[in-house]
């Protein structure tokens, strides 16, 4: 399989390109992986399948994506997964934080899942196979993702008084760090130029707050006011990146060149 | 020549692809893969087989165990000098690449089928009521999601095709 990026003849659109598709893999793997630590640990027998079913299919898409980055530089998924320093990811700080509670892992789940469907209808329209005919089969799998979110944080706000607190806190918490999902970088303005991606920082912003906003206030919690915290995407990570990539790595580097 | 299906005038090699193709199941569920949809395409060119398969979930653990039993199992039919198997996702899988064997097979071993979209009303493929409710999204597998029948009192699992847009 040659990827996506080989039909791309400008270098610079090329690596603008590359670099949205390793953020995209990136993200997945890293909430995939926070996901999966839920596994053993869910509140109930339902909620524990449903999140590990959730980190599987996550992980399978950074394994998708990471597919069509390969063949550029011919390194293999795990090579890219597993192979990198911290600095070499693209991921955004919001989907590195630890769990926590499961009010933030739900309210981070419901602050992802929107941006990442805006993301899809994105690269679905890209106009780059295979790319674009994956990122619209990977947005009807996603779907359930935001449906089980919303289902949750619903539950948790009806709940009593204080419940309703936690969950506001929570999101107070996550809000900075999920605006700079919307974070970009020189790559972008490339690739809106070459007529790649066809939206405005702002416009992903809007269509991102729109589609946040309604699940936020029909559980009756305020949208916060604070500023986006970036650098995620420039290769910024916290040390609980770095913990969470020595353990995620932890087999992996007393074998590197281990067939599975 | 690329083929979707067994043609009607199909040679002894394109036959014998196909015959093959229907025995290999898919290790999650009691069917194979040729009723459950997966295989988009053929294409058999002087004793080379390439297999394109479509995923029901991209994120399947089996999708490895399944390319490796297709080609596996290609590689020893008589005639067959080299086999490959790839996934595509230019289409997405949705359940009207179901056979009607591949449903009434499912829903014998308890899993409930959509018609066409999961959005429509489920029902017990025990007693056939609709007074259901949802048990979980996220069953045992991926395309798996799991009920209650208020009717007839059993658990039953209901096949899950990625959410129509």
């Amino acid at each position: 399989m040659a990827g996506a990026l080989a039909a791309i003849a400008d270098p610079a659109v090329r690596g603008a390109f590359r670099e949205w598709l390793l953020r995209t893999a990136d993200d997945e793997l890293v909430i995939g992986h926070r996901h999966s630590e839920w596994t053993g640990f869910g509140p109930d027998i339902e909620s524990d399948v449903a999140m590990s079913s959730i980190a599987q299919e996550e992980i399978g898409h950074a394994r998708v994506f990471y597919e069509q980055i390969g063949p550029d530089d011919g390194s293999t998924p795990d090579q890219l997964a597993f192979g990198r320093s911290p600095r070499e990811y693209r991921h955004a700080a919001l989907l590195e934080h630890e769990n926590g509670g499961w009010e933030f892992s739900i309210v981070r789940l419901a602050l992802y899942e929107p941006f990442e469907a805006g993301r899809l209808r994105l690269l679905g329209a890209s106009g780059h196979e295979p790319v674009a005919g994956l990122a619209r089969t990977l947005a009807r799998e996603e779907r359930y993702h935001g449906l089980f979110a919303e289902t949750w944080l619903a539950r948790l706000t009806k709940a009593a008084v204080e419940d309703r607190g936690r969950v506001q806190r929570a999101l107070d918490e996550a809000w900075p760090d999920a605006l700079g999902l919307l974070e970009t970088t020189p790559a972008d303005d490339l690739l809106r130029a070459a007529g790649v991606l066809g939206e405005t920082p702002a416009a992903a912003r809007a269509a991102w707050e729109d589609a946040v906003r309604p699940i936020l206030t029909g559980c009756g919690l305020a949208i916060p006011r604070a500023a986006a915290r970036e650098g995620g995407r420039r290769g910024a990570h916290g040390p609980e990146f770095e913990q969470m990539l020595m353990q995620m790595t932890e087999v992996r580097r007393s074998d590197p060149e281990a067939q599975w | 020549m690329t083929t979707t299906s067994l043609p009607p005038h199909a040679t002894a090699l394109e036959e014998a692809v196909w015959d093959v193709l229907r025995t290999i199941q898919d290790p999650e569920l009691p069917i194979a893969i040729t009723d459950l949809g997966l295989v988009r395409d053929v294409t058999i060119a002087a004793g080379r087989v390439a297999v394109r398969l479509v995923p029901t979930w991209t994120g399947c653990p089996a999708l490895v165990v399944i390319g490796d039993r297709v080609r596996d199992a290609l590689q020893a039919v008589p005639g067959v000098k080299h086999a490959s198997v790839e996934y595509t996702y230019d289409e997405p899988w949705t359940v009207a690449r179901m056979t009607l064997e591949g449903r009434a097979r499912l829903q014998s071993h308890g899993v409930s089928v959509p018609q066409c979209r999961f959005a429509e009303p489920p029902v017990c493929p025990y007693c056939g009521s609709h007074d259901v409710t949802v048990d979980s999204l996220f069953g045992p597998t991926l395309c798996r999601a799991t009920y209650l029948c208020r009717s007839c009192r059993n658990p039953f699992e209901r096949f899950k095709p990625p959410a129509e847009p």
